[in-house]
């Protein structure tokens, strides 16, 4: 009846996870019992949980990024503290068979749940706005993106609770993800988590490549799209090129699991450095997936920050172009012990010692937009400085590896491990955190405390170092990874200094934490003097979205703009906006919809069931989502028309609130 | 908010602002990105098409005649939805229904005569569990099989929506011509099975 799915799932025996456990019962219980008291199941569910509005959506997606952020980097703390304890006689707290699932759990959360997520949540409010669009091309099929994203998420959180999660790493490698060495759970639940959000990912992809293709404003040509919109774009492309290769991959996994193929297995003629080519022609584009994005919120940030357009407009979108294709052709340099031969070998090591020139030629770029600029070190402009000495660094480790000579002796090691979080945390995590910070008046119509937002970084910046500089140094000693336990006496002082830094990452996960509760008190208190009453929050906006209130009418734009050149807003502020002309139409927008978290809900019972090997309930799953399908299919009641007079309304307040903003000046 | 507050009359559609539906566009980053997907699988098949692990080869299984008349059927399939499709432009309800069906019926005995092949294939010994070369076969074909099947089920939905409210309207004709690409997708897909896979194996 329930498949595999015992009483003795439930690990009740591991203090650890019993804690968790009673801790998130605890925080849920609470959160469920504030919104019934505050009566806000109604408002929860009609606004937030069945919107298809792309800004809330990107508002969902980000709240998920950081509940993730908070779960890995749990996963990190303990791991660290577990290899500070861990030396010679001492065993530390985590059995190694714990200690793999922790290190599996964290990379596995943090790229998929914790940077995807905070990408696509960044993609979906800013790109419609940022093009001169009312919404996306498919805004129903994001919902369900969202969906499916989520889903991947609570199924990897589920297994916390009930079974184990995979122990293999975040990329699942055969044979040993195969089932004769892992009959049980965990990989499952690994791989359903990875196929359901994945296949979201690429619906995501489609819908924003249609976005940016066919619903930019009218007069936007392509070398006038901003840069977090190009840079987004070529990511997109990259998704649609790359995710169809991962779920192939995923599913010949399942597949040797489920029904005994032999793709993956040491038996029977299947090949394990197939899939190690498979993951990795995903895996690497990947990691350019998560940087290009990022790569666009520090140009936007840059130029806003310095009062000067961004330096070299043109070699930024060409350089962002070269990147991805590069990106493409260097999969091999993560096995160049595969023993494909010495010139396969050099010529993914070339390939891949060329994206450092594009690269390069950005943190010129950036620096330049700086030089002469009229620099203001506000919260988001802390973090561009810090990515770029980071990321340089990781950039030149990068380069290192990229000899196969070399990379043959670092490979594996903990020196890889610093070197790509060395680019992840500095380049990607940093990226994204400026990008909340940039934004986040745009959102809400208030900013973020800068106070809060400066500690956090500093504590980051300095916690970064600490943490991962060791792990150079113990890397070049021989250490490897995923280890929990050791004897080498020279590694131990190292790895405590790598406790201490993840202590202080902490505090500056704990002044982001904190800096986000202040901005609920904020608005609680609606403090008036940090409301901006012009939509450009921080007076130096430069794309259409701060030409537009804050917070944003759902409808986003009363009349689409006419795009007049590159960073048409500064245009506009500097030689006047033009009186519109055309009256106000009637606007044409999709209705909510109930089917989005319906299709969610089917599909977590498919996952859940699938891992279990509940035939009847994944059955159960797949009808659901296929019925919901079908009626949407036959609605025909999936549009409104905001009236003329609401967008009248919205129109003079937002002109009474700038003439007396300017006046007050 | 007040999404609910007016709905949008049919009449009003006429006058949509510059982006005319993106539906068909969006479906054809879609099919590229399938393209994808069934290029993996070939990539997948044309590593292990030679890993037997001791079992049969293709040489020894397959058919030809069988999937010749698969092909055939599948081939003819794209005709006779081209025939609904232009029924379809000239709004010719009866004839796109018509059309629908032969099309439906073709697609039916493509999936029957391919369960068909796998199951005699599974009673002689070569399941996909056998060898890698199996697995490997019964993958990329069953995941064509399966998009055939998906097929299927759509034309059966529109099918009925045409019979409904829906009628020919708009939408009914972009999601018309979204399964139009699909199904010649499909098509050309199967040319390259038929191709790579069969004739690839036995000659
Ligand atoms: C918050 C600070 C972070 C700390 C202290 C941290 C720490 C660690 C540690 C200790 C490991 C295991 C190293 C080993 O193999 O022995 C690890 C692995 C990993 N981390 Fe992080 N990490 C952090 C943030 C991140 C972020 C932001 C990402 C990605 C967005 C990330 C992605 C990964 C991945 C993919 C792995 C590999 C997991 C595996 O071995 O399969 N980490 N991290
Ligand atoms: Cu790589």
């Amino acid at each position: 009846m329930l498949g595999k799915l015992t009483l003795s799932s439930i690990p009740y025996d591991v203090p650890i996870l019993v804690g968790t456990f009673i801790g998130v019962a605890v925080i849920g219980i609470a959160v469920l019992a504030a919104i019934t008291y505050f009566r806000k199941w109604g408002y929860l569910w009609r606004e937030w949980l069945t919107t298809v509005d792309h800004k809330k959506l990107g508002v969902m997606y980000i709240v998920l990024a950081i509940v993730m952020l908070l779960r890995g980097f749990a996963d990190a703390f303990m791991m660290r503290t577990q290899l500070a304890l861990s030396y010679a006689g001492n065993p530390g707290y985590l059995p190694p068979h714990h200690y793999d699932q922790v290190f599996s759990a964290h990379g596995t959360i943090m790229i998929f749940f914790m940077a995807m997520a905070f990408m696509t949540g960044l993609f979906n409010f800013v790109i419609p706005l940022q093009i001169g669009a009312r919404d996306v091309a498919f805004p129903f099929l994001n919902s369900v993106s969202f969906y499916m994203t989520l889903v991947g998420a609570v199924l990897i959180n589920v297994s916390l609770f009930i079974g184990e999660f995979s122990n293999v790493g975040w990329l699942g490698y055969p044979p040993i993800s195969e089932l004769q060495f892992n009959p049980g759970v965990g990989v499952d639940y690994y791989i359903w988590a990875v196929q359901i959000s994945g296949v979201g990912t690429l619906l995501t992809g489609v819908n924003f490549f249609t976005t940016i293709v066919k619903m930019r404003a009218p007069g936007m040509k392509w070398m006038q799209m901003p840069v977090f919109t190009w840079t987004s774009f070529y990511a997109i492309v990259m998704i649609l090129l790359t995710f169809p290769v991962l779920t192939v991959t995923i599913a010949l996994l399942s597949l040797d699991r489920y029904l005994g193929m032999h793709f993956f297995t040491n038996d029977g003629g299947g090949s394990v450095m197939l899939y190690l080519n498979l993951i990795w022609s995903w895996g690497h584009p990947e990691v350019y997936i998560l940087i290009l994005p990022a790569f666009g919120v520090f140009s936007e940030i840059a130029a806003t920050f310095s009062g000067k357009p961004l330096f070299g407009y043109k070699t930024m979108v060409y350089a962002s172009g070269v990147i991805t294709l590069l990106g493409c052709l260097v999969w091999v340099h993560h096995f160049f012990t595969m023993g494909a031969g010495a010139d396969v070998n050099t010529f993914f090591g070339i390939m891949t010692m060329f994206i450092a020139v594009p690269t390069g030629v950005k943190i010129f770029n950036w620096l330049f937009t700086m030089y002469k600029g009229r620099v203001r070190f506000e919260g988001p402009m802390n973090w561009i400085v810090g990515f770029m000495i980071t990321f340089s660094i990781g950039g030149m480790t990068g380069v290192m590896m990229a000899m196969p000579a070399a990379d043959w002796v670092l490979h594996n090691s903990l020196f890889l491990v610093a070197h790509f979080h060395n680019v992840i945390i500095g380049g990607v995590f940093f990226g994204y955190i400026a990008g909340m910070n940039y934004w986040f008046p745009k959102v809400f119509g208030y900013k973020l405390r800068d106070s809060w937002g400066k500690w956090a970084f500093r504590c980051w910046f300095v916690g970064f170092y600490l943490s991962f500089i060791p792990l150079y140094i113990v890397g070049l000693e021989g250490m490897t990874r995923r280890l929990n336990h050791y004897d080498n006496p020279n590694w131990h002082p190292w790895l405590l200094v790598a406790c201490v830094g993840v202590f202080v990452l902490a505090v500056g996960v704990a002044c982001q934490v904190g800096q986000l509760i202040c901005a609920i008190i904020d608005a609680v208190h609606q403090k008036r003097d940090a409301l901006d009453a012009t939509g450009d929050n921080w007076g130096s906006g430069r794309t259409l979205e701060w030409s537009i209130p804050s917070p944003v009418p759902h409808y986003n734009f009363a009349r689409l703009p006419t795009v007049r050149g590159l960073d048409t807003f500064h245009i506009e502020k500097e030689l006047g906006r033009p009186t519109p002309v055309e009256s106000l139409k009637p606007i044409h927008m999709p209705k909510y919809s109930v089917l989005g978290p319906v299709i969610g809900v089917f599909t977590f019972l498919f996952g859940f069931a699938m891992v279990w090997h509940i035939w009847w309930m994944a059955i159960i799953g797949l009808l659901g989502v296929f019925a919901a399908m079908v009626i949407r299919s036959a609605d025909l009641d999936i549009d409104f028309y905001v009236p003329v007079e609401e967008v009248r309304a919205d129109e003079e307040a937002f002109a009474k609130r700038i003439s007396a903003a300017q006046a007050a000046e | 908010m007040s999404h609910d507050t007016t709905h949008a009359p049919e009449a009003q559609h006429g006058e949509h602002e510059h982006h005319e539906t993106p539906v068909v566009f969006g479906f054809w980053v879609y099919l590229m990105t399938d393209c994808i997907l069934f290029g993996t699988l070939f990539v997948v098949f044309a590593v292990m098409c030679h890993q037997f692990a001791g079992g049969p080869t293709g040489k020894e299984l397959f058919d030809i005649t069988n999937v010749e008349i698969e092909t055939a059927i599948l081939l003819f399939s794209s005709i006779t939805y081209g025939f609904a499709s232009i029924a379809a432009h000239a709004r010719k309800k009866s004839a796109v229904l018509a059309w629908l069906l032969v099309t439906f019926v073709l697609g039916v005995s493509f999936v029957g005569l391919e369960i068909h092949e796998f199951a005699d294939l599974v009673e002689r010994g070569a399941g996909p569990d056998r060898s890698a070369f199996l697995s490997s076969f019964f993958t990329l074909v069953g995941t064509h099989g399966l998009h055939v099947t998906i097929g299927l089920i759509w034309m059966f939905i529109l099918f009925f929506q045409i019979l409904g409210r829906q009628g020919l309207s708009d939408r009914m004709q972009s999601k018309l011509t979204c399964l139009s690409l699909f199904w010649h997708f499909l098509d050309i897909v199967w040319i390259c099975v038929f191709t790579f896979v069969y004739l690839g194996s036995v000659m």
